[in-house]
Order: structure tokens, then C-alpha cells, then sequence
């Protein structure tokens, strides 16, 4: 086996008619941010729900550290190190920030059978919290309701929880949507730091953000990939550009 | 608008001043009628343990009130018949002593509310409702075939059961008893809510997946919040049939699952004091209208109607001016 940390092998996935995941082999290696880009419906989505749980594949497998994940739920992924960022924020909209993050403390805790202790005045969770939080610049805004949040607030949340977990590897769908100028430039350099921590599989639609970032980047069209390489390779690969770039180029 | 806390320290010297009063000018029958309210308070606080924090409409509540209902009737029924219970080649005992009769409640309630927590957290939404009232339906009409137990009549008991150190046929001291126990409830609950248990089930009601992509299970979380919620619930049944004397089937009725439900958002879902307000205003109406006219259902309905309208906070969310309210 190779030293991926994040494969896919041959994964398909039909909803009808549609082949939103055709025959999808990728992988995520240490230290690395791979970029998935291509255009809307083309199936990324689709393919970080496989990866993660919470859709099955029609076929094909999803490795992670070696271990074969397919058929794991979503939690125990989770626990074997597969942090996940949603598109559409999935967060607990009427808790404030800080209990946001430190439910993520507690999923990696392992231990969420407690029911006398106070949560917040757990320093063990509050301290990994708030650290989440400073990263992302949403320490101030810890006691503010979620629903008070901007778009963008709520997607540096998103990744504020996938910090907590400490994980093998994260997967972002889209996580600079929204951000505006000054948050993107924010979450890029944020996002340069933490490949170090762990490699980045990184759906996004920012092309700045994707070129100053990506050491790899896969060109996902219909479902299919239909090129993959470095940055160099796919701005000037012309299948691309016609598929794709077209308006960049 | 007027603090939360303030509103909860009201309702709870109000429920001990009421009795005190009907002491003293010798009005027994208040003080019977505000220890009902305390009992549904109890059995409120279970349910809204499931229901406000864990989000699981569960119109099968009354399965383990009816529970802990026959549990005191059924240990009861054979130590005044100096009889003695067999279970399958299992010689137990009759009791009537409280603290036994409330520990068998709890643990039949809780491994109830398991198996069927277990069966009806498969499905969620309407399909939870409906699966929660089948087996609500099912214990029902068990109990009234049950003719070894009285079946549709039920069973009586002559004295009401003890507790060491005090004389429970004396009203006001049954009622300490039943206020003592809706406080320890209300202390466990606040716990609970606010333990790293209580935040991922509060995170479970609001987006499961959420708590999944943490590694956590948010099925197994909501599991056991039903089974504590039932234990409570149940402990409750075995406390109102203390009250009446009687146990019947009725205590296994949807009605009774749908009064609790209400009686929470009257008082507000999700709010600690919530199912306290709840329960005494229920049977105040109960009483004040149901005396008044035979159809007092349909004004708690109106008044219900016009809560879930206009005040979705429940009373407490209309005194304290957070209208929040989930589920
Ligand atoms: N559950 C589903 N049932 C049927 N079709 C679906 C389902 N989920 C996604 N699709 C379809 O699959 C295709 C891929 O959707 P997906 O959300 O993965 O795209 P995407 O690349 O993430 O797009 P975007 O850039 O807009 O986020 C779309 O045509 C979408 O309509
Ligand atoms: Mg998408």
C-alpha cells in the first residue's frame, strides 16, 4: 500500500439516471493540501459524504490510515481521525459558540457519559475550546449565541470544531465561502499551517485560495476526475481550462 | 422581564406555601390537590428530559407512569393480602414500604423505557410518535385484561404505603415527601442538562450530524435520556397511586401521555421549571374549571392553541421574554 493517509478506490455512486461519483480514485498523503475543484453539481459533495459517512457508495472503497472505512458509520470515522467540514453549516444554532467547540472536545474526549460534572468549567474540554477558537479568530465571539453568527463566522465555527478533534486528516467542503477578502486571506494562511498537523482534502471554489494552497489539485467534472496534478498542471492543462477554467484561463 | 431564576424561586415557595396555608386553616382537600400537581410535576420533569432536551415527542409517557403505578399496587396488593408474588418460580415478597416500592418502579421503568427506546429510536418524527403510542396502547390493554390485578377496575389499597420516620396518611407530610423528591428531580436535571452528557444531547436534538462527525452517537445519546426520563416517569406513577390509593389502567392511557406533554408546553419546553408550572396550572384548571363546566378540555385546548400561537416559550418564555423554544 502506498502512505496515504486518505484513499478512495474506484468509488461510484448513482442517484437515478445521474452518476454523481463515477469510478472516483484519489488520495490525501502527509502533509499535504489537495485541492478538489469543479464546477457546481459536479459531484464534490457527493464525494466528501462517501468519504466521511453518511452515504454509502454503490461500489468502490474509502481507506483510511489502511484501514478499510467503508462501511464504518460516521462517528467511528470520526474517532479513527476523519475531521469534516459541511458546506451548509451543521451546527447546534442555538448553543453559543463556545459550547459548539467544546462538544467537539468532548466527541474526541470519548467520553460523553458524564452527568454530573459542569462541561464548561471542564478545563480539559474549555482549554482544547478555546485554542479551537483562537486559531480560527472567534475567541471573542465565544459567548455569542450561533444564530448570531455571520455566514462566514459560522464557517470558521465549522472548522473551529474540526480542530477540536485533532485528527489524521480534514476534509473541508468549501470552507472560504462567504469569508469576504480579509477572512479568506485569514482561513488560507491558517489552512497553509495546519497541513502540518494533518493533510487538508479541500473542495473549494476560491481559485486564489486553491492555487496559493494546493500542492495537488483533482479537476472533478459530472462525477468524474478528469485531471489531476499540480498546480502548474492543471492551469495550463487545456482539457481543463475547457472544462472548467475556462473564464480564468 | 423578570429573570428566570426568579420566576423558578416563585413557583417553588408558592408550592410550599399553598399547603401550608390549607394546614392552617384546615383544608385537606388543597393540599391532596397541589401534592397532584407536585406528582405531575415529577412525571413532567421525566418526560421533558426526552422531550425538551433530547427532542423525542414520546406520546408513550404514560407506559412508565402506569408502571411505577402497578408497581406500588402490585407489592402493595400482596403484602395487605399477606400473599406473596411468583414469578416464573421467583418467590418476591409483598412490600409497603415507599422507598422499596420507588426503587422497584425506577428499575422496571428504566429497563422498560430501554427495550422500548431501543425498538422506537429507529424511526424518528411522526413515526416516534406513533411507535410510542402503540406500545402506550399495548400496556393499556394488558392492564385491563390483567384481571389477576383487578383488570379494568384496578386495585385498591387500604392504607398508604410508609416511609421510615413519617406518618404518610397525614397529608401534608406525604405531600413533603412528594416535594422533597420533585426538588431532588429538578437538582438532577439541571445536573444533567449542564454535564457534558446534556450538551451533546442538547447538540443531538438540534443537528445529529453534527455530533456524529465528532465521534459521537447521538441515537445512543437520546437512548439514554429516555431511559432516565422513563425511570423518573415511572417513579412519579408510583407516587400518584400512593395519592389515590388506586391504581387502574387508566394510568396507562394516551390521555395521561398527551396531559404531560401539554402541561409542558404550557409551561414552557425545555426550561427546568417548565413541566412545575405546567403541572400546577393544569390542575388548577383542572380543578377550578373542571368544576365549572364539564367540557374544561376544550378551554385547555383553547388555552393551549393560543400558547403554541403566541407565547411558544411556554408561560415561563412570556414571563421571562425568551421566546426560544425548540422542538
Ligand atoms: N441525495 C441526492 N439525491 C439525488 N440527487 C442528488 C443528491 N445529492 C446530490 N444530488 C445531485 O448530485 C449532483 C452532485 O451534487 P453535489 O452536491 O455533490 O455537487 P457539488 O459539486 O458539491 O456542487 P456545489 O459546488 O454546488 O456544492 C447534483 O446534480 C445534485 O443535484
Ligand atoms: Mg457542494
Amino acid at each position: 500500500m502506498s502512505d496515504a493517509i486518505l484513499q478512495t478506490r474506484n468509488l461510484k455512486k448513482r442517484f437515478g439516471a445521474l452518476a454523481a461519483t463515477d469510478d472516483v480514485s484519489i488520495d490525501l498523503r502527509a502533509g499535504e493540501i489537495h485541492a478538489i475543484i469543479g464546477p457546481n453539481g459536479a459531484g464534490k459533495s457527493t464525494l466528501i459524504a462517501q468519504i466521511c459517512g453518511g452515504l454509502a457508495p454503490d461500489s468502490g472503497t474509502v481507506h483510511l490510515m489502511g484501514r478499510d472505512v467503508t462501511q464504518d458509520s460516521t462517528a467511528d470515522r470520526a474517532r479513527a481521525g476523519l475531521a469534516r467540514t459541511f458546506q451548509i453549516s451543521a451546527l447546534a444554532m442555538e448553543d453559543t459558540v463556545l459550547e459548539n467547540v467544546v462538544l467537539g472536545a468532548l466527541g474526541a474526549s470519548g467520553r460523553p457519559w458524564q452527568f454530573w460534572t459542569r462541561a464548561l468549567s471542564d478545563r480539559s474540554l474549555t482549554a482544547i475550546a478555546e485554542a479551537a477558537l483562537e486559531r480560527v479568530g472567534l475567541i471573542d465571539q465565544r459567548h455569542m449565541r450561533c444564530a448570531a453568527l455571520s455566514h462566514g463566522q459560522r464557517r470558521q465555527l465549522e472548522v473551529a470544531v474540526a480542530l477540536t478533534l485533532s485528527p489524521k486528516a480534514f476534509v473541508m467542503d468549501e470552507p472560504m465561502a462567504g469569508l469576504g477578502a480579509e477572512g479568506s486571506h485569514q482561513m488560507t494562511a491558517l489552512l497553509d499551517q495546519l497541513r502540518a498537523e494533518a493533510p487538508i482534502l479541500l473542495v473549494e471554489h476560491d481559485m486564489d485560495a486553491v492555487f496559493a494552497l494546493a500542492d495537488r489539485i483533482s479537476v472533478l467534472v459530472y462525477g468524474k476526475v478528469i485531471a489531476s496534478g499540480s498546480v502548474d498542471e492543471i492551469r495550463s492543462s487545456s482539457t481543463v481550462r475547457v472544462a472548467y477554467l475556462g473564464e480564468e484561463a | 422581564m423578570i429573570p428566570e431564576r426568579l420566576v423558578n424561586w416563585v413557583a417553588l415557595l408558592g408550592l410550599l406555601a399553598v399547603p401550608l396555608w390549607a394546614v392552617v386553616v384546615d383544608e385537606p382537600f388543597t393540599i391532596t390537590l397541589v401534592t397532584r400537581a407536585v406528582i405531575l410535576a415529577i412525571a413532567a420533569v421525566g418526560l421533558n428530559i426526552a422531550l425538551g432536551i433530547g427532542g423525542l415527542v414520546s406520546l408513550g409517557h404514560a407506559v412508565f407512569f402506569g408502571i411505577g403505578g402497578y408497581a406500588m399496587g402490585i407489592l402493595a396488593y400482596h403484602a395487605q393480602t399477606f400473599t406473596s408474588l411468583n414469578l416464573i418460580g421467583l418467590v418476591i415478597p409483598g412490600t409497603k414500604s415507599m422507598p422499596v416500592i420507588w426503587l422497584v418502579a425506577i428499575v422496571i421503568s428504566a429497563l422498560a423505557a430501554w427495550i422500548i427506546g431501543l425498538l422506537s429510536l429507529r424511526t424518528s418524527g411522526v413515526y416516534f410518535i406513533m411507535i410510542t403510542l402503540a406500545f402506550g396502547q399495548m400496556f393499556f390493554y394488558f392492564a385491563i385484561s390483567w384481571s389477576a390485578y383487578g383488570g379494568e377496575d384496578g386495585l385498591s389499597i387500604y392504607v398508604r404505603n410508609g416511609f421510615p420516620g413519617l406518618n404518610t396518611l397525614v397529608p401534608i407530610q406525604f405531600f413533603g415527601l412528594c416535594l422533597v423528591l420533585l426538588c431532588v428531580v429538578l437538582f438532577l436535571n439541571a445536573r444533567l442538562q449542564n454535564a457534558p452528557f446534556g450538551l451533546a444531547l442538547n447538540a443531538a436534538r438540534q443537528v445529529p450530524t453534527r455530533v456524529e462527525t465528532v465521534g459521537l452517537n447521538p441515537v445512543r445519546l437520546k437512548l439514554v435520556a429516555f431511559v432516565i426520563s422513563g425511570a423518573i416517569t415511572g417513579l412519579a406513577g408510583a407516587l400518584f397511586a400512593d395519592l389515590n390509593r388506586f391504581v387502574s389502567p387508566t394510568m396507562f392511557s394516551w390521555q395521561l401521555s398527551g396531559e404531560l406533554i401539554v402541561l409542558i408546553i404550557i409551561g414552557g419546553v425545555g426550561r427546568l421549571y417548565g413541566p412545575v408550572i405546567g403541572a400546577c396550572l393544569f390542575v388548577a384548571l383542572e380543578h377550578w374549571l373542571g368544576g365549572l363546566t364539564e367540557f374544561w378540555h376544550v378551554y385547555l385546548g383553547l388555552i393551549l392553541l393560543a400558547i403554541v400561537l403566541f407565547a411558544r416559550g411556554g408561560i415561563i418564555g412570556l414571563l421571562t421574554g425568551k421566546e426560544g423554544a425548540h422542538v
